[in-house]
């Protein structure tokens, strides 16, 4: 069984970077038929309002806990071989990736499925907060967009 | 009976408290904690944790336990 990174950033990632590094680190190369990728990206704007910044907070020790487990569970629904998940926390400017979650499988069946159970359970259950800063002041992201 | 109480986001905005060690003799669950600490009733959209692990309103608590409260979550 490969390995699954995880990992809080407080800096800048370059998402597409990271991806190649993780993979030249691959012993298993002929065994992969799929990888699935999903970035989410910080946008410019929400709720009708142009935003400046944005600030990430977490919880330590629960939050990692909570990603370890999310991402044991999607690998006891799908073939996960090897995978990549990062997350930023502190402070992140518009345009810049938030997650990535990457997931390696024999399949796209599992990497489709894997990738998509760990960003929904990410959404909803990893304890992280959004607090935005606006040209008026700072106001706290209250809820999520629905992903299905 | 000694409770490590904290807040995250929001809720530590709103009650002005980061955290707190809170002497928690004669409180049975999460929710008669947090009407001792906040002097409010539980809002059900506040979600919980006991040390690091997802709990409910009516979850008992124990000497030494870390309780934090939290607003719904906003991350990926």
């Amino acid at each position: 069984m490969g390995s699954v990174k995880i990992e809080l950033r407080d800096t800048l990632f370059l998402t597409f970077r990271e991806l190649e590094c993780f993979r030249q680190k691959f012993s298993r190369f002929q065994d992969y038929g799929a990888c699935s990728i999903f970035i989410g990206t910080m946008r410019d704007y929400n709720e009708g309002d142009r935003v400046l910044s944005m600030h990430l907070e977490y919880y330590p020790g629960m939050t990692e806990q909570k990603l370890a487990e999310i991402v044991n569970e999607a690998r006891k629904n799908y073939e996960v071989l090897d995978g990549l998940l990062l997350h930023r926390v502190g402070d992140v400017q518009p345009g810049e990736d938030i997650v990535l979650v990457a997931v390696w499988s024999t399949h796209r069946k599992d990497a489709f499925g894997a990738c998509r159970m760990i960003m929904e359970e990410l959404k909803s259950t990893a304890p992280f907060w959004k607090k935005e800063t606006l040209a008026g002041g700072d106001r706290w992201v209250e809820k999520n967009t629905p992903g299905k | 009976m000694t409770i490590h109480v904290r807040f995250f986001a929001s809720l530590r905005e709103q009650t002005g408290i980061d955290s707190k060690e809170v002497d928690a003799d004669g409180l049975g669950t999460i929710r008669d904690l947090w009407c001792a600490v906040t002097g409010r009733p539980i809002d059900e959209s506040t979600l919980v944790a006991v040390n690091k692990t997802y709990a409910g309103p009516e979850s008992s608590i124990a000497d030494g336990d870390e309780v934090a409260f939290f607003p719904p979550i906003t991350g990926g």
